[in-house]
């Protein structure tokens, strides 16, 4: 069986259902950032399966700022968990309340 | 000559501007002397222009646009022809002559300065409604004089009555202009322009029956303003304003203007004399069931008032027997005396501490001589004695009554004569002569500032001449531009049976007047009689309308108030306020600051937007399909 785009497609699908779970379910700060990163990735593949299957480079291109974006932003979230983690002692959800309307 | 119209016309402007700087201050003397010098100004300014229209020329100026919109154009514009310079004068005269009475008879009022910026605010009403050369600006000056009208017979805002005789003069213009504004209407869907001179050109050209609605829609309009019936009941209520009011606007000018409006629009009018002998009938009836009110009315003021309303009656009945000049020249000798017959019942009640039962007075020729001499001249010149004015116009109406065969209006006008002298003469009688009964009501009289008794000199002395040496210079004049009609009763045999006639008539009526009402003496018998009780309560037609059309509409306005404002309107709009109040009160828990329940919610949003595309892209797709199908679908 030839491995085609719609196996990639499902493939990103799972991926994305797995993160969507874990954004929703994970009390860690620290997990919550490795569902981010799953859901992100579960995008990248399907644009470069996409991007392939049409041949056309403008998905792939997409992907790469995805990454080069998720990194970034995975950069400035971890400096800011350290700097929380310096203060409370904690990197529990259900602890961050200060912005209660 | 330009500058002179415009000084006319702006110069009470400008008055009433000045005084309400003053209007919340405390009595300024200035504040009534500058609207009077202005007013004289424009009175000289009025008098200019009156010999450049003898010398047989018109202005005509156009100020600037107004609206300019594909085929509408009405521009500012004013012309100063033979009617409007009549009109002119009229109004500069008598109000020249109100302000400065005014300055003596408001001494002692709060509203001093308030006073002089709504008059002249008025006169500057009246200058736009009799100068403006389209039927747009008219119409302006004949809203600005009704607001100037319920804004002075308010005057005393602190009485009850005052402020109802207010609203009830403005809703009773406001149902009648309704009428006017359908007629200006129907005059621009016809004619295509609403300047006078492009109207009155095509107005011949256009079907009968459009002519007739036009003719009966300004009339409807005329009837408002000059109190004809039914629209008749706020003239007698206005008399709650302060007298000078009463004279020049309910008296001399603005209760006119249908008149004017009737003789300006002339050329309307000749296509139509059906619609013209219908308002002589109106005007008939009019003058002889306001004389009737007038007879035994207890009232000084309202007898009065009776008395124009029943004068506006004969000058319609000229105007819709097409003898306009005779209307116009009836409308100029009336002011001159009726507002010398107000201002002299202002006196009287100055001196009398505002009582206005005259059968409380009495014997007041003694203590106020000057008063005394001028009524009886007003009375004498409204009686329609030779030679004075009165004789000249009132008689001339009835010669147009009985030349063009109108015998019954003739009659009813003859009558109605007789009635005008008697009740003229119960009030003279009854305030000048007989026992000096304010003694025993403790009035101490005394006669009005000297200046005030100058300034109505003017007045008086134009009741006495305003007949005799006008008339032959008026009539070539203003025929210049109104219909020309002689009427002069063929045989001179029958001509000086009706004039010595009528003369009779009157004197007698005087005189039983006189006989009657000298003694005040109060006739048990016929006060309870079903007559006298029926003039009395003005023939119950108030009493009519407040049963048949006040409380009606009083109870379906609660109706309205109560199950549709409440229920409909402000629960529709409480609705949508509750409603997000509610929401936002349910769903502010979804903001606890927990980032893992927000997370949630962004899920759930984005799984309900996903949804919601799907579902619509769907709905698309179905209507498509729908429109193949079925043919005429629209897409």
């Amino acid at each position: 069986m030839e491995i085609g785009l719609s196996h990639y497609l499902v493939l990103s699908t799972i991926l994305f259902a797995i993160g969507l779970i874990g954004v929703m379910r994970r009390k860690n700060l620290l997990l919550l950032f490795f569902a981010t990163e799953i859901l992100l990735n579960s995008v990248n593949v399907a644009f470069a399966a996409i991007s392939h299957y049409h041949g056309d480079l403008t998905g792939q291109m997409f992907a790469f700022f995805v990454i080069a974006i998720a990194a970034s932003e995975v950069a400035v979230g971890l400096g800011l968990l350290i700097v929380w983690y310096k203060r409370t002692g904690k990197i529990d959800l259900d602890m961050m309340t200060t912005m209660r309307g | 000559m330009e500058t002179y119209l415009y000084i006319a016309l702006f110069a009470p402007l400008v008055g009433s501007l000045f005084a309400g700087l003053f209007g919340a201050r405390p009595k300024t003397i200035i504040a009534g002397l500058v609207p009077t010098g202005l007013l004289f100004a424009s009175l000289v300014s009025s008098t200019i222009l009156l010999t450049h229209v003898l010398a047989g020329n018109t202005v005509h100026v156009e100020l600037m646009t107004w609206m300019e919109t594909g085929d509408l154009y009405i521009p500012f514009g004013f012309v100063v022809d033979q009617v409007s310079v009549t009109m002119m004068m009229v109004v500069t005269i008598v109000s020249t002559v109100v302000h400065v009475y005014s300055i003596g008879y408001m001494d002692h009022d709060k509203g001093f300065n308030r006073f002089f910026s709504y008059l002249s605010a008025f006169v500057f009403s009246m200058m736009v409604l009799v100068m403006s050369d389209n039927f747009a600006g008219l119409f302006i000056g004949w809203e600005g004089v009704g607001l100037c009208s319920w804004l002075l017979i308010g005057f005393w805002y602190h009485k009850e009555s005052a402020t109802w005789a207010a609203n009830e003069a403005f809703i009773m213009n406001r149902i009648a202009d309704l009428g006017m504004l359908i007629g200006i209407f129907l005059i621009y869907w016809n004619t295509g322009s609403l300047q006078y001179d492009q109207v009155f050109a095509a107005v011949a050209g256009l079907e009968i029956s459009t002519v007739v609605w036009i003719g009966i829609f300004l009339f409807i309009g005329a009837m408002g303003k000059s109190a004809q019936f039914p629209l008749h009941t706020w003239l007698a209520d206005a008399m709650e304003g302060p007298t000078p009011v009463s004279a020049l606007i309910h008296a001399a000018t603005m209760v006119t203007a249908g008149v004017y409006l009737v003789v300006r629009a002339n050329p309307i009018y000749d296509i139509i004399p059906e619609v013209g002998t219908v308002i002589a009938s109106l005007g008939a009836f009019v003058a002889m069931f306001a004389a009737s009110m007038a007879l035994v009315n207890r009232d000084m003021k309202r007898i009065i008032a009776y008395s124009t309303l029943s004068q506006l009656g004969y000058m319609f009945v000229a105007a819709g027997l097409g003898a306009y000049w005779v209307a116009l020249f009836h409308l100029m000798a009336h002011a001159f005396f009726k507002a010398l017959l107000f201002l002299g019942a202002g006196n009287v009640m100055h001196a009398m501490s505002d009582e206005l039962d005259p059968f409380k007075m009495g014997g007041l020729s003694k203590k106020m001589k000057g008063t005394f001499i001028m009524m009886t001249v007003a009375s004498v010149a409204l009686a329609g004695i030779y030679p004075l004015a009165g004789f000249f116009s009132k008689d001339m109406i009835l010669e147009v009554a009985f030349v063009e065969h109108h015998y019954i209006l003739y009659t009813v006008l003859l009558l109605t004569a007789g009635l005008t002298a008697f009740y003229s003469f119960r009030l003279i009688a009854l305030i000048f002569h007989g026992e000096e009964r304010y003694k025993l009501f403790g009035f101490d009289p005394h006669e009005a500032y000297k200046y005030m008794l100058w300034f109505m000199a003017p007045l008086a002395v134009l009741a006495v001449i305003a007949g005799m040496m006008f008339k032959g210079t008026y009539y070539d004049m203003v025929t210049q531009l109104l219909p020309a009609g002689e009427y002069h009763v063929h045989s001179a045999f029958t001509y000086w049976v009706m004039t010595i006639g009528t003369q009779i008539f009157v004197g007698l009526a005087i005189v039983y007047a006189y006989r009657k009402y000298e003694n005040a003496k109060i006739d048990k018998k016929v006060e309870s009689g079903f007559f006298y009780q029926l003039l009395f309560n003005q023939y119950y037609i108030p009493q009519f309308y407040e049963e048949f059309f006040v409380k009606p509409y009083r109870d379906l306005s609660m109706i309205f108030w109560k199950h549709i404002d409440l229920k409909v309107v402000d629960a529709t709009v409480d609705m949508i306020g509750n409603t997000f109040y509610k929401t936002g009160k349910e769903t502010h828990v979804m903001q606890n600051g927990n980032l893992s329940t927000m997370l949630r919610w962004m899920v759930a949003g984005l799984v309900f937007l996903l949804v919601s595309a799907i579902v619509f892209a769907k709905a698309n797709d179905i209507f498509a399909y729908m429109v193949t199908i079925v043919p005429g679908l629209g897409a």
